[in-house]
């Protein structure tokens, strides 16, 4: 049985799906038809990149409404070079291992499997080797 | 020529868990104790502040008390739901369209962390949902910009819990060490469980009426009632966004109402006497006083461990013991905050009184974003 995304047309296998508004030039996530920032309507679907910097962090404990995957998970917000701040899952589930402006790399991350037998996977990201 | 709206009536119906009463009879609790207050007046109109109690919620609790027939307005604006509320209502008095009227908000929240139709099933699939966990971050954010420590979140626990102490309608009742908010587990790093408010149930009502205006006398005015959403970018605004922009200059929702709030009211930030602001958890309340521009940004840590908003403090934050003691129902909170306002204000409010109060705040932010700031004078 393949893997299902959590949701169609957020991330393809290496890169969130984000949009650039063509008439104020700003991008944001998930994509969306209307720019949210100007509420043009010309916006274009890109892939956002695949690195970025870790902005903030934290760890959730316990399981949140509807979630049915493991407990503890890394969660956070990572800066992309688009100007995008994103929350994400992290896979670093330790706060302790996390630190400001740390380098982190775009993954799937496998969240739990459906009625159909289906592996359901998301976005996350997670430390990127150094240098 | 505008008029003065002064607050006739107040009214609350405990804050806590109520397993034997609706929601209905908790705002009936409130609603007849503020309108006795007020000398049982005729009112033309009513708005009721709640977002989990359903269609026509505001209606059932007028049709107990056979006061149906006005317009009864029921208004959703998550924790700012009842200055929602406040603000329609003054609003309307100050425009001559009615001499009186009820605003009460009523609330009984679902058990544990708060689920919201706000996500769309995949975020709570995907788990990020997780509500805590973005006041998480919105904790570890004000840490590394104003240089808040870890302690000073206790403080603002410890500061509550012992106001609440003297609070009869609060939920939490006792008083609490630093050491044992720290010993309390971890929800999400930096926050434990401690520092986080309890969603519960209750309500509250006030009655304003229109009032001549000069020489207030002894009386509670409504000087400002202002409601603001949030802009959009901030990436842990209480609009839980999925994504923002990396721009840390976007002024949010309670800085846009306090700045309406303060024109509106002809007051600045020092003319404050008392506060009451939103402490979902316990750095929201730091926060606040920085997003209210009561203090300046990077000084609420500070402000906390000089006990600036301690009773007895310069300006007291919370003396009824806020969210943290109180509980928060989400529709009855921002007018949980105007009862203990007023009760400050007529100098009623006991051992947790602030001495000579003349001009009081009352702040909520959350889901939307929506926050509303209130100011009341006497």
């Amino acid at each position: 049985m393949p893997a299902r995304p959590v949701h169609e047309g957020l991330f393809t296998d290496g890169h969130l799906i984000g949009g650039r508004c063509a008439v104020c030039g700003r991008h944001h996530f998930p994509a969306a038809s209307i720019c949210p920032y100007c509420g043009a309507g010309d916006v274009a679907r890109v892939e956002l990149s695949e690195t970025g910097t870790l902005w903030g962090w934290t760890a959730v404990t316990a399981a949140p409404p509807g979630y049915g995957g493991d407990v503890p998970f890394g969660f956070g917000v990572v800066e992309l070079p688009e100007g995008v701040r994103v929350i994400t899952r992290l896979e670093e589930a330790d706060p302790a291992r996390l630190s400001f402006g740390m380098p982190v790399r775009f993954a799937l991350a496998r969240l739990h499997t459906d009625d159909n037998g289906a592996e359901v996977v998301t976005y996350t990201f997670a430390p990127a080797a150094g240098p | 020529m505008t008029r003065t709206v002064e607050i006739a009536g107040i009214g609350i119906h405990p804050f806590g868990r109520f397993e034997d009463r609706t929601v209905t009879e908790l705002g009936v609790t409130a609603v007849r104790e503020a309108l006795r207050e007020a000398g049982d007046p005729q009112f033309q109109a009513a708005f009721c502040g709640t977002a989990y109690a359903g269609v026509a919620a505001g209606h059932k609790v007028l049709g107990a008390l056979g006061r149906t027939g006005i317009p009864i307005v029921d208004v959703e604006a998550g924790c700012a739901s009842g200055g929602a509320a406040l603000m329609l209502a003054g609003g309307a008095i100050r425009a001559g369209q009615y001499d009186c009227a009820l605003v009460f908000g009523i609330e009984k929240m679902p058990r544990g962390i708060i689920r919201s139709s706000f996500f769309e099933p995949w975020r709570e699939e995907a788990g990020l949902a997780a509500t805590p966990a973005y006041f998480a971050l919105r904790a570890q954010r004000l840490m590394r910009e104003s240089g808040v420590t870890k302690d000073q979140l206790a403080e603002v626990v410890v500061k509550n819990r012992a106001n609440g102490v003297h609070n009869p309608d609060a939920m939490f009742r006792k008083e609490v060490t630093a050491e044992e908010v720290l010993a309390s587990r971890v929800v999400c790093e930096p926050l434990h469980l401690w520092m986080l408010c309890s969603p519960n149930e209750g309500a509250a009502a006030v009655v304003l009426r229109a009032a001549p205006a000069g020489g207030t006398g002894s009386r509670v005015t409504l000087e400002a009632a202002a409601l603001r959403s949030h802009l959009p970018g901030s990436v842990l605004s209480e609009g839980t966004p999925l994504s923002g922009l990396a721009d840390d200059d976007i002024e949010p929702p309670t800085t846009l109402a306090s700045h309406a709030a303060y024109e509106e009211a002809s007051v600045a930030p020092d003319d404050v006497d008392v506060v009451e602001c939103q402490d979902t958890d316990a750095a929201r309340e730091l926060l606040s006083y920085e997003e209210l521009c009561l203090c300046p940004r990077g000084d609420a840590g500070k402000w906390i461990t000089e006990g600036v908003t301690r009773l007895g403090g310069r300006l007291p934050a919370n003396p009824s013991g806020g969210l943290l003691s109180k509980g928060e129902p989400l529709g009855a909170s921002a007018l949980g905050q105007v009862v203990e306002l007023v009760t400050q204000l007529r100098g009623q409010a006991g051992p947790r009184q602030v001495n000579g109060a003349r001009v009081a705040l009352g702040h909520t932010v959350g889901r939307g974003a929506n926050a509303s700031v209130v100011i009341v004078r006497r």
